[in-house]
């Protein structure tokens, strides 16, 4: 099977519902990039500012690859105003961290439209945003805020963490006719693995077992998935079987396999990249706790970043992240 | 260009629609029959149907909170409408969206809008949809004064112009942004000519008179089907109430309420100039204000009559599939 | 417990081989699922072999140092008190197994793809190292699988002959474009194929379905089938379970599928969750599962079957009917008219090519061997 990286695999997904469904269009800031511009190579100077969607302007014209101002509310306002009429429209937003200059249009505007025009009303929207730190962005570049939208009740929120799910989950996300936040961790764009070369879709609300163990259920969302697996490998060499859970969505989430899998080990631990207060680790602790009071054998942990922004100099960022080594303190601390 | 006595007929038949249809939710708020909070729109009457009677159920119309007149005018079903003001499951949006969230998407009327400005940008990507699809219609932005200073609407006229789209940014100015007044909240006093500043074609017109207001819309409207781009319109009218029903308007005189009603009543305007003018007849007007009363009193009964919802519908409608 | 085998895994395309580094337990060792238990190195990446089965490790079969082949067996985990005679013919299968295996294959082969009747077809060839090579054998899986099923049988039967095994339309890497779907259809392409890659005459090895389509082959093409190894044939059983077919082709999730595929086995404890994973990322590709719905609608409806039941008297060439005695998906034998060997595997169920591959492989041997 062909080798392709996270971010190939993300423009193949688009590339293919753009070839089928000619109601798919692709709109931010410097999707293509040098609109307006006279340099030699100005179309598609940039293909998205990290590459993701080169290429397309060159298949599908600015037509349908449409550059605009940086101006989030309008990006975002155009891209719903556009889905509730019709089209399927992919809205590169950059950072995620600048979809607070656009909340409304996400929480007030496309999220509600199905429940407040009575069912009337689909919006076919997908918003894509990188996310994640490590990158000494500091703090307006590097946050992972996919608990403020897997709150609100209408948004559909994915986090992707290895190229063969982030092309099927994308080709779900076009193909879906609710609103969908696509989260992409920006550390994982250069990351490579099998992925096929024909369409394919994984629905949401199904998590991806990554690895089976009978001790303790990890579950990590993003890149946090990949440590997890790290934090399994090391573990397994001390004798600690650990199933690592990557939900893949928070919004459908899969309850159903973490609890199964915490009614097989017992022990649950939570690692997720966002803050602790009203996160995932809150969210999925709360519904074990309520759901599978009686399978667990000992306190349940959660690995999160602080209650802080994201510090800039590596020293602090390398300790707001969590590591590898914290939830292997983790994991020991609920085998206890 | 000169209307045809249909098109006057039809004019004069929606602006009295449109009154009795608030004056009834007014009583009918106060009855305890319309829960929530409700903002009519009397005293705006004809810059609601100049703008509907130029659009077709193949253009786009985006409202505020503030948005019956446009509703009907837009053609939305009148019974439907009343219903789902009262709540009820057979409403135009089975009772869960009220009168701040109004839509028919069937007839391209994309909905009130509860927020501010909310609508500028939605209304120019249901412009940019009819663009990538090479169609003719147009998307109308109806807002108010108030929105005009909100900083999103400032990025819709932009995106608007960049992309050349066939959208049209009605201002309607109505004289307050809730308690505010527009002479203290714009600061350029001038919404048209701010807007127009974008780089767009503008336009200020009296919104108490029904001719001029169609005549601004159907230029906006031509030029956005002929791939002319987007326009600005402000109409400048004034609300006969408060912000809200309910609203003791402590920042308005009763002098000036009183004028308003008396010399800024763009259905009594409409109908002095075409009896004037010998363009209508009393009797046929006489006789469409018995008709509205009746529409009016049709579609009360018919919202007192219906079911509320189904306790199931609390979780139905929030996606078109969640897993 | 039952015995289990330990391989050496095959770590990203082009590992073939692989030097044990360190073993992490050792022999006698209780380990658990998800335990690290080995450090292989390869020519690209070193990692780490962890169980994937809980028990004792009752057998090491390689030392530190040594390289082996992918799929050699490393290590034999059993129950504590299993038989150390159990335990020891375990292993002298495999070695068995194994010495064939070095003996033959030339280069791990890559499936290629060619464009037939229209259509994408892939296949894996697996050439034989003989030097008068015999008529070449066509392998056909059944509904819903791939070449791949033939895994354990392939490298095997090409020991005197070049084994093609091709994904039949609508499966695999092979066009999603099924047509009427009916196994006139799949049949059509194969002998489309095979003139595609240059196959005059061969021999056919069919599972289940694919035994169907050799059968229409060996009919529309009789002086190109020198024999048919049908295993599993549909149109020599009784009855085809059709809740099977049904809740294969239904089934969307991981979870949906999951007692549908363990009906396939004698031993539901081979259904791994990586199996369960790969086959419903094949259904997800796009327009897999139509294709699926429309052959079991056309190839495998009562209709269908019975059809090629009243024709099967007419096909010439020699056959071999192997059955799986505990098969859950083709029920039954009705072999009224059937003039061939037939053979049943009594630890089998619908996949004896996967659960008791040696004794597949040793039934078609001789047979082709004649």
């Amino acid at each position: 099977m062909p080798t392709k990286s996270y971010r190939e695999a993300i423009n193949e997904a688009i590339d293919h519902e753009m070839a089928r469904d000619e109601n798919v269009i692709v709109i931010g800031e410097d999707v293509s990039g040098g609109a307006g511009c006279e340099g030699p190579d100005a179309e598609d100077a940039y293909g998205g500012v990290l590459g993701v969607t080169k290429g397309l302007v060159g298949k599908y014209g600015r037509r349908r690859v449409i550059d605009t101002p940086i101006t989030e509310s309008a990006i975002m306002g155009t891209a719903a105003g556009a889905a509730l009429t019709g089209l399927r429209p992919v809205a590169e937003m950059m950072f995620v961290d600048f979809l607070g200059v656009c909340f409304d249009m996400i929480y007030n505007q496309a999220a509600k439209f199905r429940y407040m025009f009575g069912g009337t009303a689909r919006t076919p929207l997908v918003v894509r945003a990188m996310i994640g730190g490590g990158f000494r962005a500091a703090a307006q570049h590097s946050q992972t805020l996919h608990p403020m939208f897997t709150m609100v009740p209408g948004l559909k929120v994915v986090m992707p963490s290895n190229p063969y799910d982030a092309k099927g989950l994308m080709i779900q996300a076009i193909r879906d006719d609710d609103p969908v936040i696509f989260l992409e961790h920006k550390a994982m764009y250069d990351m490579t693995g099998e992925v096929p070369d024909e369409p394919y879709i994984i629905p949401f609300g199904e998590a991806a077992v990554t690895r089976d163990g009978d001790d303790v259920t990890i579950v990590a969302f993003s890149m946090m998935a990949k440590r997890a697996a790290k934090a399994a490998d090391v573990l397994a060499k001390e004798g600690i079987s650990v199933e690592v859970i990557d939900p893949r969505t928070t919004s459908p989430l899969d309850v159903d396999t973490i609890l199964e899998s915490v009614e097989k080990t017992g022990r649950l631990v939570v690692v997720d990249e966002s803050p602790p207060r009203c996160s995932m680790a809150a969210d999925i602790a709360a519904l074990v706790a309520e759901h599978a009071f009686h399978d667990l054998k000992g306190p349940i942990a959660t690995v999160t970043a602080p209650h802080t922004p994201v510090p800039f100099s590596p020293s602090l960022e390398d300790i707001y992240m969590p590591s590898v080594d914290k939830i292997i303190t983790a994991v020991k601390k609920v085998m206890k | 260009m000169q209307l045809s006595r249909e098109d006057m007929l039809r004019a004069y038949r929606l602006m009295r629609t449109i009154r009795e249809f608030e004056e009834r939710v007014f009583v009918e708020f106060e009855n305890g029959n319309v829960p929530g909070f409700v903002h009519l729109c009397y005293g705006q009457e004809a810059t609601a149907v100049a703008t509907g009677m130029n659009l077709t159920d193949r253009d786009k119309l985006s409202i505020t909170h503030r948005g019956h007149g446009h509703s009907i005018a837009k053609g939305c079903d009148i019974n439907s409408m009343m219903q789902e003001l009262y709540g009820k499951s057979t409403g135009l949006c089975g009772g869960k969206g009220g009168s701040m969230h109004i839509a028919d998407l069937s007839r391209g009327m994309l909905g009130a809008n509860g927020i501010v400005g909310g609508t500028a940008p939605l209304a120019v990507g249901a412009a940019l949809t009819i663009k990538t699809r090479g169609e003719d219609g147009v998307s109308v932005c109806s807002m108010g004064d108030g929105a005009s200073n909100q900083g999103l609407v400032f990025e819709a006229l932009n995106m608007a112009v960049v992309l050349q789209l066939p959208v049209i940014f009605l201002y309607e100015n109505n004289g307050w942004g809730e308690g505010t007044s527009h002479d203290y909240a714009v600061g350029s006093k001038d919404i048209a000519g701010r807007a127009g500043a974008f780089g767009l074609p503008h336009v200020k017109v009296d919104g108490t008179d029904f001719f001029a207001v169609h005549e601004a819309m159907r230029e906006a409207v031509e030029r956005g089907r002929s791939g002319g781009g987007p326009s600005v319109v402000e109409s400048v009218n004034r609300r006969f109430g408060g912000h809200f029903v309910g609203d003791p308007m402590l920042y308005r005189t009763p002098d000036e309420r009183e004028h308003t009603r008396e010399f800024m009543d763009p259905v009594k305007i409409f109908r002095k100039k075409v009896l004037e003018s010998n363009l209508l007849e009393e009797a046929q007007l006489d006789e469409i204000d018995k008709e509205a009363v009746k529409t009016i009193e049709d579609a009360a009964d018919s919202a007192a009559a219906a079911a509320f919802p189904d306790p199931k519908e609390l979780e139905t409608d929030v996606y078109v599939s969640y897993y | 417990m039952s015995l289990h085998a330990i391989l050496v895994p095959k770590w990203g395309l082009a590992m073939e081989e692989g030097t044990i580094a360190k073993w992490q337990v050792e022999q006698g060792a209780e380990i658990k699922s998800g335990m690290e238990i080995v450090d292989i190195e390869t020519s690209k990446i070193a990692n780490v072999l962890e169980a994937t089965v809980s028990g004792t490790l009752r057998a090491l079969t390689a030392d530190e140092g040594e390289v082996k082949r992918v799929g050699n067996l490393i290590a034999v985990v059993s129950d504590a008190d299993e038989d150390d005679a159990a335990i020891e013919a375990f292993i002298a299968e495999y070695k068995e197994r194994e010495a064939l295996e070095a003996a033959n294959i030339v280069a791990a082969p890559e499936p290629e793809t060619i464009e037939a009747g229209g259509k994408r077809v892939r296949f894996m060839k697996v050439a034989s190292a003989a030097e008068d090579a015999e008529t070449p054998l066509i392998m056909l899986h059944g509904f819903g699988g791939d070449h791949a099923n033939w895994m354990f049988n392939q490298a095997d039967l090409a020991q005197v002959r070049d084994t093609y095994a091709v994904d039949l339309l609508g499966h695999g890497g092979s066009s999603k474009d099924v047509g009427d779907g009916t196994l006139d259809t799949l049949a059509d392409t194969i002998l489309a194929w095979a003139d595609a890659v240059g196959l005059d005459t061969f021999h056919i090895a069919g599972h289940s379905m694919g035994s169907a389509v050799a059968q229409v082959v060996a009919l529309k093409a009789p002086d190109k089938v020198k024999s048919l190894a049908l295993l599993c044939p549909p149109a020599f059983g009784e009855a085809l379970n059709h809740e099977y077919i049904e809740g294969f082709v239904s089934a969307q999730r991981r979870k949906a599928i999951q007692p549908f595929v363990e009906m396939l086995f004698a031993d539901s404890a081979l259904v791994t969750r990586e199996m369960l994973d790969d086959l419903i990322a094949a259904k997800r590709v796009d327009g897999a599962n139509d294709a699926l719905q429309k052959i079991a609608d056309n190839a495998l409806s009562d209709a269908a079957l019975a059809d090629l039941r009243s024709k099967a008297s007419g096909v010439t060439a020699p056959a071999l009917a192997v059955f799986g005695e505990k098969d859950q998906i083709v029920t039954g034998r009705n072999i009224g008219g059937f003039g061939g060997k037939v053979e049943t595997l009594p630890n089998s169920g619908h996949m004896p090519h996967l659960e008791s591959a040696a004794a597949v492989n040793a039934l078609v041997a001789d047979f082709l061997a004649g």
